[in-house]
């Protein structure tokens, strides 16, 4: 595998919820069982763009995410496919409706959380979801994805469309790079490698994913090979390209915009744990609230990104190797 | 899907004393669960199916089915026996409520169970999913002629969740008129009566003023339940709530005097027997 990613130039980063809400529309075209809801936050999530083009299929909720949410159960058990958005913080803060009307009641809702991590800015904690995945995650049956650039995103909502599992699917409000080529195809319980390596791996996820090919790129000039893996798929995951990341490198990293406690990390390290013991590194936010700040302020404090996550992986490197 | 056959009022009302014998019956067999709750359902949730709603017990997912969701998910036994009495499993599976590896878990879950619509018993959750299903059938159907019609029975106690006050602003606004929630005004919860725990003041007019179409009926009249029933059948732009005054324990004389204290407890082979004798098969 290369150590270069082999993207144009002139694709430009954006944010997964943009690629979502033209992703939904398109789909709307096709597809007379999509409908959509939302809690007074279309414009945010991107949701709006279907509400336009397909009125009759579009659920104005007001600010209610509970009904909301329990709404969508029960269009879903009717045969829709209902598309449920708000921000990440606000969905999942309604856990007894997931649990309840959606997983327990088998619904194929498809939670849309936008808005996630410390990467929203300035808005503070309040408006963060940084306990989402930990949360979806615990839910048995619930499919958990979230998308490593545009591309991915618009991939993941086409396989919504037809996926049985009830779902989450988690998107930034900030522009992300793309890291995929136009040939790259999203398969559920899949990691795509992003870089070669044997050095260590790190697992990325969201918008940490351009980051950690970034900081991979200097520990290759570094002399460090990092392999880097887009953990898109955060339930299932990809058991396989763990156990061989386990097998075939001295330490695994794990990098994400959630707190560290049960996301990717507690993840990757539930598996390696069992299946092939090995030093893991949990790295994102490290169990603190989120606080106010610019996204890329925000990202260098939690170093989160790419400088940070160089740091954190050459230290992590030293301390194997000593 | 075809129209229910309607059942006349006598040999219902001879139905609803068995259907409380297999309820007292089951919950004495289950060692726990609620039989206040159930008994005082029971006369609206037979009645229900037994000429209001179309349904096939053979064929429980049938896509143009009028849809039930039991939003008090803990009256469920009084469910199980009517959906016993109609086809929709042997009637002995009753005696393995709340039994490892049942269909008939103590709270109600669609998966393991076709016939039961959504898995509640967390409270005030089954509105939204009625409220959803109602939406459907405007879509497969249409916003004037929905493709079926959805009940939703809630407990006068789950009526302080606030999710239900979410409902009552939403439903009129989202024009769901096939929806039709019923309230089972049993007056007891675990922790005491409504009226003391968190009472609901005037249930009726706060509906109303939210936008319903409001009836107020007595809970164990099957005359009563029909008459609104088709009330709510005719009402072509609001939903319908009906709150059903009941009685809880309805059918057994100490239960019916100590509403609070048979919330969610069971009677022992004594108290069955005592019961039973008061419900003459």
């Amino acid at each position: 595998m290369s150590a270069r990613l082999m993207i144009p130039s002139d694709v430009a980063p954006a944010a997964t919820r943009k690629a979502f809400g033209s992703a939904l529309q398109k789909l709307g075209a096709t597809d007379d069982k999509i409908v959509v809801l939302d809690a007074d936050l279309s414009k945010s999530t991107m949701s709006m763009h279907f509400a336009k083009e397909f009125p009759d299929r579009f659920y104005e909720m007001g600010i209610q995410e509970a009904n909301m949410i329990g709404t969508a159960a029960g269009l879903a058990l009717s045969g829709y496919t209902p598309f449920c958005c708000s921000f990440a913080c606000f969905l999942t803060g309604r856990f007894d409706q997931i649990k309840m009307s959606v997983a327990y009641s088998e619904a194929r809702v498809r939670l849309i959380g936008t808005h996630a991590g410390v990467g929203i800015g300035p808005d503070g904690y309040s408006q963060q979801g940084l306990e989402d995945l930990a949360t979806m995650r615990s839910l048995p049956g619930m499919l958990v994805l979230q998308p490593g650039d545009d591309l991915e995103a618009a991939q993941m909502v086409e396989h919504l469309a037809t996926d049985p599992r009830p779902a989450y699917m988690r998107l930034t409000r900030q522009n992300v790079a793309r890291v995929h080529d136009d040939n790259y195809k999203f398969k559920p319980g899949v990691f795509p490698q992003l870089i070669g390596g044997d050095d260590i791996a790190i697992f990325a996820t969201g918008g940490t994913v351009g980051y950690a090919v970034d900081a991979a790129l200097r520990l290759h000039d570094a002399g460090v090979k990092a392999r880097v893996y887009n953990a898109s798929s955060i339930k299932p995951v990809d058991e396989k390209a763990i156990v061989e990341a386990a097998q075939q490198t001295k330490g695994l990293l794990t990098v994400e915009d959630h707190n560290v406690l049960g996301g990717l990390g507690g993840a990757v390290t539930e598996v390696v744990t069992e299946k092939h013991p090995a030093r893991v590194l949990r790295h994102g936010v490290h169990d603190v609230f989120g606080e106010s700040g610019s996204p890329e302020d925000l990202y260098k404090h939690h170093k989160l990104d790419a400088d940070g996550i160089f740091d954190v992986a050459q230290g992590f490197y030293k301390s194997l190797t000593a | 899907m075809k129209s229910p056959d309607v059942i006349d009022k006598a040999s219902l009302e001879q139905t609803a004393v068995k259907l409380r014998r297999d309820i007292l019956t089951m919950l004495e067999k289950a060692g726990s669960g609620h039989p206040g709750g159930s008994l005082s359902a029971i006369d609206i949730i037979l009645t229900l199916y037994s000429g209001e709603m179309r349904y096939d017990p053979k064929e429980p997912r049938a896509e143009m089915r009028d849809r039930f969701v039991l939003s008090k998910g803990h009256g469920v036994p009084a469910l199980y026996a009517v959906m016993a009495d109609k086809g929709f499993f042997p009637r002995e599976d009753l005696l393995t409520l709340r039994e490892l590896g049942s269909k008939l878990q103590g709270h109600p879950a669609n998966a393991l169970l076709p016939g039961i619509e959504a898995s509640t018993g967390s409270l005030g959750q089954g509105l939204s999913v009625a409220q959803g299903i109602a939406l459907a059938a405007q879509l497969k159907g249409s916003k004037q002629d929905p493709a079926w019609r959805v009940y939703c029975l809630c407990g006068d106690g789950e009526v302080q969740e606030g999710q239900i006050w979410e409902v009552a602003l939403s439903a009129p606004h989202l024009g769901a008129h096939n929806l039709t929630a019923i309230i089972d005004s049993n007056k007891a919860q675990i922790d005491g009566l409504v009226e003391d725990v968190m009472p609901l003041g005037a249930l009726v007019e706060k509906f109303a003023q939210f936008g319903w179409h409001t009836q107020r009926i007595d809970g164990h009249d099957i005359d009563a339940i029909r008459q609104a029933l088709k009330a709510a059948r005719d009402e072509t732009t609001r939903p319908s709530v009906i709150v059903a005054d009941t009685i809880k324990g309805k059918g057994v004389s100490f239960m019916e005097s100590d509403i609070v204290g048979w919330h969610g407890k069971t009677p022992n082979r004594e108290e069955l027997e005592k019961a039973l004798q008061e419900l003459p098969s």
